[in-house]
């Protein structure tokens, strides 16, 4: 129904055209959920764009064909394109918040669309939309549908947008990342509800996504991109489960396995920095400065409260409870992970740890000496230097107007570990090189740095602190799969030569599998559930667990990298 | 919603509070009132008595709180210069300058938002370009020297309208107003045109730029995709969430409309309260100073809560609950 | 080449753009006439000694009966144009400079401490700020000068008049910079960097100046050249109302003011040329505040 062909796309700047996408050939039948996965930058979100003919300004076709049934998509007027959009053609955005007007109803948004599309009256339409909400799973639609966006929650949002991109019954739907906004438990629903809609339906979906586990889960058919160009593609078994191309092959590799443990990930050799096995002076300094044995940390009835939001000049608002009641104890030089989805909590419990949050009661203790909590820890405290942190988003973690020389020197400067500004410079490079970057990198910014690099940056920064407790919250989140395999590895590394304990956060159960010897469950500011790793993920005891074992997208066994 | 507007309420009376303070502070320390208010041929017994009269050796925090009851009751105190009654002075006073406000204020928006919205549309037009260009100009010209110019053409070289006062004014109710002959609006139209000018730039390129931000959003991009009219896209959709931010800045520029028109009324003589002010400030008639003060501030105040509600009215999420 | 390009967007944008080439050519001319004044201009117009009355009047070179001496005629005075509009634009800058750097200071240290401490110290000043809005710009320059009247002996009235007009302008300018500043520092205390800082230890006064600071110069360097303009239409304006300088040191605005009284007689130029100079100034340093805010926000190109 859909065929692309040879479809490229490029972007005037004023450096010359930029090609998004060649050679892109494609077709998706009615009814068919087909897979588009790939890496930022593989241009998948262009080719979306483009056979909706919403292409960023001022990008433009180049050549190619795209064809819906009968129709020459590219041979349409502004007007007619403008008419098969939502009449034959609908998207799914990412961000459910974003993607509906905060000041009109549901039902003012989904009637004009309808009634963009077909004559009928405005109850007419209205029933309609009653009906459809109701179908896709929005109970007592018939009320709800006088409420505005912000009245509902996120999942129920994402049903909102997937019934305003329906409701004129398009033959196409492309979904851009429709489930990366949302918790395991949503997205599961909504992935079921995709399914639904293409079987009962028979909608066609361009399912767009750099999530592996959901096109394994949905897709009939994947294409896999990289560099705006195709690699494989076929049915979903034969593309992940047989692999034709080593680029597919790798990104399998990369994908971290839910159902047990890999001691590294298998990545290609080129990006493969391994353990540095020649001397290296940053390591050798980091050895010589260890004169503790590793230390654990260790919570015990830990709460965190924030005021509440004012509504009424006379109440006092009620608190909100962030962490509640959390004990747990973290083994010298081991990594305990810990799970959640979001708003359970997880960063607060960094920031309590760091001294970023005061905690209302409860006690923290590191090694031997109790922690003092936010404001009342000094400035000079010795955990300041013993706890570093390492951040979810390489993008925000680098001071942009500073060197990575700079950077890397400010701990070493700050801790007044080395008075010598050359001897700073040094061990700042020869710290690059332990983290697998090029030394020659001192003198560049972030900005010329991918988010790999620039998370190894601040991997090499914390340990210019000489920490002996690391946290590590969501490190990979913000990473490509194939980037996150490296960045899990280099930690582990490094977790091992030195001795580190590790807390280490993220809402991807299956990374912290493969990351953490223990593991605890947050869930609303609780601890649900904490225990061996191994034992947690064979043997899950609560309930909450369970289910969130069940949800999370997972491959079949046959079609995973190989262990070792 | 009744939080959000009590805690604006709240506020503003802060805010009345601390511009009172200051006109109070001003009577109080600039210059000796009682000196002022007497003659060099009063004795030092007579001004002893005076000063203890008007309460002047009373406590600080005592003298304040009469000044801020006195001003709640309408009681401004009596100009040095002209001894009436301060609030006399600018009751006459306030017709003018709030007719010439409004008017400018309503020029500015009904030219200055279609063209914001013309501009965002069509960004790279060859009119934007000159409309653009034209604003910058526009917003580079110092108010008086555009009454200059438009003095100098309309009423100089071409005849055609009054170059000062207020023409033809009708007395409604103790209000004296010009909007009801033609002679009135003859000459309402020079000076309000100058003070118009400015904001009018201001109030394009503001809804230039937010119209513009509002129609890269998602929303926006999701109503294309689903084939919903772009007139309807353009005026329902992206134009009332432009509003939102549009009519905040609306608010905090009327304040500068009541200020700036102290200068077109020097250049046009305008009797407004402008043109009092700047006599007060030329003799020194601390009250006069102090109480324009007041009342400009009150206006302020007025506009930014009326701007609060509409705002409330605008956009449920302060209206209705989260979700539900 | 590219990369180099990229690197300097900023400039390859500048070399492409007309409007700013030039209104930077301008700016830099009037700044460099305004700095040079006491060199380049053929009169002191302060010293009653250097002009002469006889020369009053004189339209300029290319009108019937001028002297080709003053270029752009002279006035009542007998006073050179050009070097009435060189020293008056010397004064504007000074005024409107120092104004500006006093707003700066004030205003960023408020509103980056402000966007960093947060909470009841932020309150404070944010609503410090408010009453400063609600009495606007030209409100606080007419009052404070009001204020320095009545306190101020007349006798030092004259000499300190520069100094209370540059406060008056700068007083009411800081409030700009506040809520700019604190409203970047806002976006900038939520990114990871800032929490590496605090996290280690850093004392506040660095994270604020080393950290963030230079990330939110972008802003604030679009705030400065607008605001610089503001303050030259500021100070011009206060002039033209006769509550600014006084007509023996001249600024651009005075000169309007005192050109006034010839809007309705033959002498055009006495009025129309120091107009055309402040608006051209202006315009010039408008066009470059727009250009600069391109550079810094895109997406709004």
């Amino acid at each position: 129904m859909l065929t692309i062909t040879d479809l490229a796309v490029k972007f005037p700047s004023r450096f010359g055209d930029f090609t998004a996408i060649e050679d892109v050939d494609m077709t998706i039948a009615p009814g068919e959920i087909h897979g588009l996965v790939g890496e930022s930058g593989a241009g998948k979100s262009t080719v979306g764009a483009a056979v909706i003919g919403l292409l960023q300004t001022p990008g433009y076709i180049a050549g190619g064909t795209l064809t819906l049934g009968d129709t020459d998509l590219r041979d349409l007027s502004d007007g007619q394109a403008h008419a098969i959009r939502g009449d034959r053609i609908s998207m799914i955005f990412q961000d459910p918040q974003t993607s509906l007007n905060p000041l009109m109803t549901i039902e003012d948004q989904l009637v004009e669309t309808i009634q963009a599309h077909s004559d009928v009256s405005h109850a007419a339409a209205l029933k309609r939309a009653v009906d459809l909400l109701e179908d896709i799973g929005i109970e007592n639609a018939a009320a709800r549908i006088k409420s505005y966006p912000h009245q509902f929650s996120g999942g129920m949002r994402q049903r909102v947008v997937i019934a305003l991109a329906i409701c004129t019954d398009p033959e196409l739907i492309i979904a851009d990342e429709p489930t990366t906004a949302l918790d395991v438990a949503v997205q599961s629903q909504v992935l079921d509800l995709i399914r639904r809609l293409a079987r009962d339906r028979k909608i066609a979906f361009m399912l767009i996504t750099h999530d592996i586990g959901v096109i394994a889960q949905v897709a009939d058919r994947v294409t896999v991109m990289r560099h705006g160009k195709v690699m494989e593609t076929g049915e979903t078994a034969q593309v992940l489960g047989a692999p034709r191309h080593p680029y597919t092959r790798a990104l399998m590799d990369a994908v971290p396995p839910l159902d047990r443990r890999i001691d590294r990930f298998r990545v290609p050799q080129e990006a493969d920095t391994g353990p540095i096995t020649q001397d290296n002076a940053a390591e050798a300094w980091l050895l010589e400065g260890i004169e503790q044995d590793p230390i654990g940390l260790s919570l015990s009835n830990l709460c965190v409260r924030f005021p509440g939001t004012r509504t009424s000049l006379w109440r006092k608002p009620d608190p909100y409870v962030a962490l509640h009641d959390i004990s747990f104890d973290i083994r010298p030089a081991s990594i305990m992970g810990l799970v959640g989805e979001s708003g359970s909590g997880k960063s607060t419990l960094a920031k309590a740890i760091t001294g970023l949050v005061t905690p209302s009661s409860g006690t923290m203790t590191l090694g031997d000496d109790t922690l003092p909590g936010g404001k009342s820890r000094s400035r000079h405290h010795p955990s300041r230097q013993l706890i570093q942190m390492v951040f979810q988003d390489p993008y925000s973690s680098l001071n942009s107007r500073q060197t990575i020389g700079a950077i890397l020197a400010e701990p070493l400067w700050f801790y007044g570990f080395t008075p010598d500004p050359s001897d700073r410079r040094r061990l700042a490079a020869s710290m690059l090189e332990l983290v697998g970057m090029a030394p020659d990198a001192i003198d560049k910014y972030p900005h010329q740095f991918s988010g790999g690099q620039r998370q190894r940056i601040a991997v090499a920064r914390t340990l210019l602190a000489r920490p002996r407790f690391l946290i590590c919250d969501e490190p990979t989140s913000a990473l490509d799969v194939s980037i996150q395999a490296e960045i899990l590895n280099l930690l582990k590394d490094l977790q091992a030569k030195f001795g580190l304990t590790i807390l280490f956060i993220s809402h991807n159960l299956a990374v912290v599998r493969q990351m953490a010897d223990d593991t605890a469950v947050l869930r609303n500011g609780r601890i649900e559930e904490i225990g061996s790793t191994e034992a947690l993920y064979a043997n899950p005891q609560a309930d909450y667990t369970r289910t969130l074992l069940s949800l999370t997208p997972v491959m079949p066994i046959s079609w995973q990298a190989p262990t070792g | 919603m009744a939080y959000f507007i009590l805690k604006r309420l709240i506020q503003s009376v802060f805010v009345m509070l601390a511009v009172a303070f200051l006109a109070f502070s001003l009577f109080r320390f600039v210059g000796d009132p009682i000196s002022q208010m007497t003659g060099v041929e009063t004795s030092v017994e007579d001004q002893e008595r005076l000063r203890d009269e008007l309460g002047l050796n009373d406590p600080f925090v005592y003298q304040f709180a009469r000044f801020t009851g006195d001003l709640l009751q309408g009681d401004f105190g009596f100009s040095y210069r002209t001894r009436q009654p301060v609030a006399e002075m600018i009751a006459t006073r306030i017709p003018a300058t709030l007719e010439l406000g409004v008017v400018a204020l309503i020029i500015s928006l009904v030219v200055g938002i279609p063209t914001g919205v013309y501009t965002a549309l069509r960004p790279r037009g060859i009119a934007t370009q000159a409309i653009l260009m034209t604003t910058l100009v526009g917003v580079s010209i110092p108010t008086f020297v555009i009454g200059i110019m438009l003095i100098f053409i309309f009423g100089v070289q071409l005849g055609w309208l009054p170059t000062f006062g207020r023409g033809g004014t009708v007395q409604i109710g103790g209000w004296e107003s010009s909007l009801f002959t033609i002679e009135g609006w003859r000459a309402l139209l020079l000076p309000a045109i100058t003070l118009g000018v400015y904001q009018l730039t201001l109030t394009m390129r503001l809804v230039r730029a937010e119209m513009m931000e509002v129609m890269r959003s998602d929303y926006i991009r999701f109503g294309m995709a689903r084939g919903v009219p772009m007139r309807r896209l353009h005026y329902k959709h992206a134009l009332a969430n432009t509003m939102v931010p549009v009519i905040t800045i609306i608010g905090l520029q009327f304040g500068g409309v009541i200020a700036f028109s102290i200068v077109t009324e020097s250049v046009f003589q305008w009797p407004g309260m402008g043109l009092l002010f700047l006599e007060s400030i030329r003799f020194v008639d601390i009250p006069v100073m102090g109480v324009y003060l007041v009342v400009i501030a009150f206006f302020f105040v007025l506009v930014n809560l009326i701007v609060d509600l509409l705002y409330v009215a605008i956009d449920p999420r302060l209206r209705v609950s989260d979700v539900t | 080449m590219i990369a180099f390009l990229k690197r300097y967007e900023g400039l390859w944008l500048f070399v492409h753009s007309p409007a700013a080439m030039i209104a930077a050519l301008v700016a830099a001319l009037i700044l460099i006439g305004a700095v040079f004044a006491p060199w380049i201009a053929l009169v002191n117009p302060y010293d009653l000694a250097s002009f002469s009355l006889f020369d009053g009047l004189l339209p300029p070179a290319w009108e019937d009966g001028a002297n080709p001496k003053y270029l752009l005629g002279t006035d009542d005075q007998g006073r050179d144009m050009i070097s009435s509009i060189l020293y008056g634009a010397r004064l504007s800058l000074v005024i409107g400079i120092a104004a500006l750097t006093i707003a700066a200071v004030l205003g960023v240290g408020l509103g980056l401490a402000a966007g960093y401490y947060g909470g009841r110290f932020d309150a404070i000043i944010m609503r410090i700020a408010d009453v400063q809005l609600a009495l606007p710009a030209i409100l606080t320059a007419l009052l404070i000068d009001g204020i320095a009247r009545g306190i101020l002996p007349a006798a030092i009235q004259q000499d300190l008049r520069v100094a209370v007009l540059t406060l008056a302008i700068a007083l009411s300018l800081w409030v700009n910079f506040a809520r700019t500043a604190r409203a970047s520092t806002f976006v900038q205390m939520k990114k990871e960097y800032v929490q590496a800082a605090i996290m280690m230890g850093q004392r506040p006064s660095r994270v604020m100046f080393v950290h963030i600071l230079p990330n939110i110069l972008g802003p604030l360097l679009v705030i400065m050249t607008v605001d610089l303009a503001s303050a030259i239409l500021l100070e011009a304006t206060l002039s033209f109302l006769g509550i600014g300088l006084p007509a023996d040191s001249p600024s651009l605005g005075t000169l309007i003011r005192i050109g006034m009284q010839f809007l309705l007689s033959g002498e055009w130029w006495i009025l129309w040329i120091p107009t055309l100079f402040l608006v051209a100034l202006v315009v010039s340093i408008n066009i470059l505040g727009d250009f600069l805010r391109d550079v810094f926000n895109p997406r709004l190109r």
